[in-house]
């Protein structure tokens, strides 16, 4: 037997991988210049913005269904924990007692930087994921996903209730924490001089998305997609699951609470009846047409899913004149019945999502590799 | 006689009313390679399943070189239920998890190949090497540990070196061919280092020529990676060449021990498996 002597090879750079860090490198300074140049009101920020932190959250929905085959349904849960932790942290301490005008100002009455918000936001989500983990990753697929989504509108209901008023302000609104608008510099006449809200957002999602798909990549990552591919056999391998499974609950359930934080700045405003069910199938969704098993799948459908849902398909929901001829049907919640059948086309031909289970930079690979990767699914 | 490594006393494995292996007691020590045949149904997958940690067992004892890796004994509905011998002899609950009895060093294939079917060959084996690994979770996700991971890599090479698996280790593992994911198999346990190896009936589907080239094979590696062999197998060809001994299971109960030879002879074995003549 002549074999070549086994050597790794050191980490190159090669074309495709360099086209894809361009391409984001683009797309954050179009991001950054075009805030400077069109008007701040318009739509397309707002698509940014809400985008960049669905995305987010699509991306830790799937490194928990996609990468490691848990399927749970908690993700709005764990929002509503990171937008509270967020909120309740960071509201200034002048403000607080017009906030909580029936609690008399409130419990908390310290206020801290947005970024340490940010933070402990996620880590108390993951808190969270980790009490909740301990019965619940027991069970396995729907089981887990009953459980799951038992738990996200137990913690809705529980963060109305006006008996920890004092802390979440029990069904009304937290509002006047800082939001994405407060990262514009502006001078002492409060005329913007820099632009920062759409840049920051895709700031922090970019890092926490980078951060997931190292660890996607990462030994821990092989370990998650073991697990997903046969249970058995990857405890058989020496992989605690208990563990493992626990690991990527906790991380998905951080940046679930990052992204609530980032819903909040977003938003203005946090109230706990806003995360509903709905927004957990709203990602799932995103996860699902993105490509369960692909960062970039989630992260390009979550842009479109919000773009089409906020902005482009908002003309169905008027009256239009072409004309003289007034156009049939359309009218307030058609653009519901599009976007429900836009949906049902892409589960019906994309089966696999827009991205399967490819990445960026397999785009431009050669295509021999995908045939392999497509093999996976036979 | 050489050192113990796997110790069996009087393992009763009960499913309701079903006793699936019934009173087993089974040595293998170091450097044998031991089979466990019986016709089908007989209770072999069973008994792998609890060396390996997959069930506990309802009664008996399970030893790993001197190590308890299973105990217990019959509790709850059990209590009434149970119909195997030695009750209430083993006291303690011990139930070492897969993962844990793999880290002591026991490795094992299945009988119906699971590999992980997204994976490439490659990464297939490199998994196994994760239950080692010294760094975090932060170091490891941050790719901070790039010594460790590159020795990880390095050691995986090695092995499908070893293994004449190279030239096929960008593949897709379930796009290989039939045998090739045998061997697959088989080069993923030993990426886990173990002293012992248990294969569920490895040469299953394979033809004549293929199952000479398993046996070559299972005791190439042996004497490479100083192993002990435990072995589920259907093909008499193939165990009675390369067996040191062999077990016999019929009905969840051991009917007989010994050498190849002296199993071909014993009148017990030769009933379970061709019946009694109508007399």
């Amino acid at each position: 037997m002549i074999q070549a002597q086994p050597t790794i090879k050191p980490k190159k750079l090669d074309a495709a991988t360099i086209i894809t860090i361009a391409i984001i490198g683009v797309v954050y300074l179009l991001a950054f210049v075009l805030e400077q140049v069109m008007p701040a009101t318009s739509m397309l920020f707002t698509v940014l913005k809400k985008g960049a932190t669905y995305a987010l959250v699509a991306v830790s929905m799937n490194l928990l269904n996609g990468f490691t085959g848990l399927f749970s349904l908690g993700q709005a849960g764990f929002m509503l924990i990171g937008s509270y932790a967020f909120a309740i942290l960071t509201i200034p301490v002048a403000q607080r007692l017009s906030v909580y005008q029936y609690y008399d100002g409130g419990l908390v009455q310290f206020s801290l930087p947005w970024l340490v918000a940010i933070v402990l936001a996620g880590l108390f989500a993951a808190l969270f994921a980790f009490l909740i983990g301990l019965p619940v990753l027991r069970l396995k697929s729907d089981y887990l996903a009953i459980a799951t989504l038992g738990f996200a509108e137990i913690i809705r209901a529980i963060f109305q209730w006006d008996k920890i008023g004092t802390l979440t302000n029990g069904s009304n609104l937290l509002r006047l924490f800082p939001t994405f608008a407060d990262f514009n510099v502006r001078d002492e006449s409060g005329q913007v001089l820099v632009y920062w809200s759409t840049f920051v957002p895709f700031v922090i999602a970019g890092v926490c998305i980078a951060f997931i798909l190292m660890l996607i990549n990462s030994s821990y990552g092989r370990a998650f997609k073991a697990i997903r591919d046969d249970e058995t056999a990857a405890e058989a391998m020496g992989i605690n699951l208990a563990k493992h499974k626990m690991i990527a609950f906790c991380t998905s359930s951080f940046f679930a609470g990052v992204g609530g934080a980032m819903l909040a700045m977003y938003a203005n405003s946090v109230q706990a009846k806003s995360f509903t069910t709905a927004m957990t199938y709203e990602i799932l969704l995103i996860v699902v047409i993105g490509g369960i098993g692909s960062v970039t799948g989630s992260v390009m459908s979550a842009f479109l899913f919000v773009a089409s849902s906020e902005w482009w398909l908002r003309f169905l929901d008027q009256e239009q004149m072409i004309g003289a001829w007034k156009v049939p049907l359309l009218r307030n919640g058609f653009r519901l019945v599009v976007f429900s059948l836009i949906i049902m086309a892409v589960v019906l031909f994309f089966r696999q999502g827009i991205m399967g289970s490819r990445e960026l930079p397999d785009l431009f690979r050669k295509r021999h590799k995908l045939a392999g990767k497509g093999a996976r699914k036979a | 006689m050489s050192e113990n490594v796997l110790h069996l006393e009087n393992v009763t494995m009960q499913f309701g009313g079903v006793v699936a292996a019934n009173d087993v007691c089974l040595d293998v020590n170091e450097g044998e390679i031991v089979a466990l045949i019986g016709p089908n149904g007989a209770g072999k997958t069973t008994v792998f399943n609890v060396i390996t940690g997959v069930y506990p067992p309802t009664n008996g004892r399970v030893t790993l070189r001197g190590k308890v890796i299973a105990e217990d004994q019959p509790r709850g509905k059990m209590r009434k239920l149970y119909a195997g011998g030695h009750a209430y002899e083993y006291p303690h609950t011990v139930n070492q998890t897969p993962d844990r009895i793999t880290k002591l060093g026991m490795a094992r294939t299945f009988q119906n190949i699971r590999l992980f079917k997204s994976m490439t060959v490659f990464e297939n084996v490199l998994v196994a090497k994760h239950m080692n690994m010294k760094a975090g979770f932060f170091r490891t996700a941050l790719h901070l540990n790039g010594a460790e991971e590159r020795r990880m890599r390095e050691d995986t090479l090695k092995l499908l070196e070893i293994l004449d698996l190279t030239d096929v280790k960008d593949e897709i593992a379930t796009a290989l061919p039939y045998g090739k994911q045998r061997r697959l198999e088989i080069a993923r346990a030993l990426s886990t280092n173990p002293s012992m190896l248990l294969l569920d009936e490895p040469a299953a589907g394979m033809n004549p020529q293929e199952t000479e080239e398993l046996c070559a094979f299972i005791r190439q590696i042996k004497e490479r990676f100083g192993l002990t062999v435990l072995l589920i197998e259907h093909d008499m060809n193939l165990v009675m060449d390369i067996s040191d001994r062999i077990y016999v299971l019929n009905f969840g109960a051991l009917i007989a021990e010994g050498t190849p030879a002296e199993i071909q002879q014993n009148p017990d074995v030769i009933t379970a498996y061709l019946g009694v003549a109508e007399t």
